[in-house]
């Protein structure tokens, strides 16, 4: 789950970590609102749910009411990667000596919270990450001690030859972990972390994603979770016990498990085709489950033939044959759809299909095959 | 010989009373493991399937000798029964349970470390040594006793692969499913240590998945301390960047994880990787010929 800058600067604030006020506006009126007691210079922000707003146009300075309206106009209703704007936050503009970054993100590898902090802050730190490592430095945070005070200052230290401004970054660090787990994050960015004038240290923008396995145990972020459409389509089938991912293609596929669903959408690809979507069914022969995917998986009217990749495992391959029967009774679609069993009782779940007509493979390089040639009818 | 589990693992199920508990210890047990006990707090004097359940795994480990367990319990409880079974001194926990936090499973994994238990999973489908032992939700009859070691990130992408292993009459020493999610016990360097290691093993499938950099880490692993073929297959070639297919681990980010940078560096250690599932046990013998040659 991801939430907005302006959630996160509020997050920020609640822990005790410096950062600029800021008023949330959805309309231009309350932009006149907001800036009628305002007489400094303000940062306009889109607050949207992806990356790459300030290369898009979303974020602008304003010297007086006048500009952050007419920054306003421009921002609020704009397409960024595919999401309107719908809010906007008028933050006041801090003087900036220096931009840092400092990031928090679990780490498979270490199997640990690891802090990363780097004095080459700003929208480039990808950039940075890729071409010099070695200007990031990481830290692997024992889960059991948390982050020990002489580590984050030793961290800071290497930011900062200033020891007043070391520790006042160490806090930083400290206060961001805190809130890391407090939230079951998996990822909590300030960047940047400014240095002003005054040698005071700002968080200017934060970006918090969060453990979606750990949200019931997080009722205030599900309380402020947004979904986008596409998002609302996968939640649905997450409570049908269906994992669903719309893509691009045209070939629509139904799988049980995982790795079995991203090897068939590969199969798809390799020869010739293009997958529409990923769908893990779990493992189950529920006639239901087959019904509730069939439906998500041809609401996508791009979808030209279905593939329907099952291995019975603990779960026969007759039993999910009679499940799928029991299906297509119901949904009856005029879409080719071609049919691949394989393990458990696959022999027996084959024949049970073929007595509906429809086509019926063994192997998964032919469904893909089959499923290609369909499309194409 | 084998790796992890043989015919003398003794297992306590942990959620045996619960729906899966239930059904997998029948399971297990008909497989022929050696299922000496459940465990469900508030049951114990009771049996299942013959099995005896108690109130705590430290009581069953005492009074049964089990050196093994596995866990079915819902994923907010799973770290605390990983972490009950390591306290009462088992050697190996699987934990079969879906949708495990991640913070949880990074405050276990220090403390397994200091009691020395080996974790496998969580979010995995268990593992097998066939004619032996069955621990997990894996399907027993696709397996076939032989000398290929075989571990996997996901599962019916593993039975899909053991089963065309086993028409080709290559049997299996031990296939592991080591799970999807981001932070889990075992991996895949341990495991090809003790696939190096065991005497009973001939070559090794690695099948992989997007995400993480874990098979590049095996592919430098191999190039230094493997000698046995290696082949390897890695699902998700065609995924987006940024989605989060099934599993929480394979999701690419930042440019890395990518299925070609993983190609890329099988190929660098010499280990071939299949364009399809199907071309692993022609791949598998082709290597294996080579290496006896």
């Amino acid at each position: 789950m991801k939430i907005h800058e302006y959630q996160a600067r509020d997050i920020f604030n609640k822990y005790g970590i410096p950062v600029p006020n800021h008023v949330l506006c959805h309309t231009v009126k309350e932009v006149e609102e907001a800036m009628a007691n305002i007489d400094h210079l303000v940062v306009v922000k889109a607050q949207v749910l992806v990356g790459g707003r300030g290369k898009a146009g979303g974020v602008k300075l304003a010297k007086n009411k006048e500009e952050a309206v007419k920054a306003a106009e421009q921002i609020l209703g704009m397409d960024i990667k595919g999401c309107t704007v719908e809010k906007i936050i008028i933050a006041d503009a801090a003087d900036i000596e220096k931009e840092y970054y400092v990031g928090l993100i679990n780490d498979r590898n270490s199997k640990s919270v690891t802090l990363m902090v780097s004095a080459e802050g700003g929208v480039e730190i990808e950039e940075v990450a890729k071409n010099n490592p070695e200007l990031i430095h990481k830290f692997n945070i024992n889960p059991q001690t948390g982050l020990l005070d002489f580590q984050a200052r030793n961290v800071a230290m290497k930011l900062f030859k200033d020891v007043k401004l070391a520790r006042k970054a160490a806090d930083i660090f400290q206060k961001l972990y805190q809130i890391f787990l407090d939230t079951d994050s998996t990822l909590a960015e300030i960047n940047p972390m400014v240095l002003t004038p005054d040698n005071d240290l700002l968080a200017i923008d934060g970006k918090m994603n969060f453990d979606d396995n750990a949200l019931y145990r997080q009722p205030e972020l599900l309380a402020i979770r947004e979904v986008d459409e596409d998002e609302q389509k996968e939640i649905d089938a997450k409570e049908k016990g269906l994992s669903y991912i719309k893509l691009d293609g045209n070939i629509g596929c139904m799988v049980n498990g995982a790795g079995l669903a991203m090897a068939t959408m590969d199969m798809i690809k390799l020869y010739g085709g293009n997958p529409a979507n990923f769908l893990d069914i779990g493992g189950s022969s529920n006639p239901q489950k087959v019904v509730d995917a069939m439906n998500i998986l041809l609401s996508d009217k791009n979808v030209e033939a279905v593939m329907i990749n099952i291995f019975g495992g603990i779960t026969r391959c007759d039993d999910v044959a009679r499940g799928l029967i029991t299906a297509l009774d119901v949904i009856k679609t005029d879409i080719p759809i071609v049919v691949r069993l394989s393990g458990t009782n696959a022999a027996e779940g084959l024949a049970l299909i073929k007595q509906t007509g429809l086509p019926t493979v063994s192997t998964m390089s032919e469904a893909a095959q089959k499923a290609i040639e369909l499309s194409k009818r | 010989m084998s790796i992890l589990v043989n015919k003398d693992t003794k297992l306590v199920v942990q959620g045996i009373t619960g729906r899966d508990g239930q059904f997998h210890a029948g399971r297990m047990k008909a497989y022929g493991t050696q299922v000496v006990a459940g465990t469900s707090p508030g049951k114990g004097g009771t049996t299942v399937d013959g099995i005896p359940v108690f109130d705590t795994v430290e009581e069953a480990v005492k009074a049964t000798g089990a050196n093994a367990s596995i866990i079915f319990v819902p994923a907010p409880f799973a770290a605390d029964a990983i972490l009950e079974a390591s306290y009462a001194g088992v050697d190996l926990v699987i934990a079969i349970s879906e949708g495990v936090p991640i913070l949880d499973m990074i405050r276990v994994t220090p403390i397994l470390k200091q009691n020395g238990t080996k974790l496998i999973g969580p979010n995995c489908p268990g593992l097998i040594t066939p004619d032996e032992a069955l621990l997990g939700i894996l399907p027993g009859m696709i397996f076939k006793k032989g000398n290929i070691g075989l571990m996997s990130r996901s599962g019916t992408l593993t039975y899909e692969v053991v089963n065309m292993l086993t028409e080709n009459d290559m049997g299996q020493s031990t296939v592991v499913g080591i799970g999807g999610d981001p932070v889990a016990g075992l991996y895949y360097i341990e495991l090809l240590e003790m696939y190096q290691n065991d005497p009973e093993t001939e070559a090794i499938v690695l099948i992989g998945e997007i995400g993480g950099d874990a098979e590049e880490q095996a592919a430098e692993y191999i190039a230094k301390y493997v000698t046995k073929p290696v082949v390897s297959f890695i699902a998700g070639q065609t995924a987006p960047p940024g989605k989060r297919m099934g599993h929480a681990g394979a999701i690419i980010s930042s440019g890395s994880g990518t299925a070609e940078e993983k190609i890329k560096a099988f190929a660098r250690s010499g280990v071939p990787v299949a364009k399809e599932p199907s071309e692993i046990p022609g791949l598998l013998k082709k290597k294996m010929a080579t290496a006896t040659a």
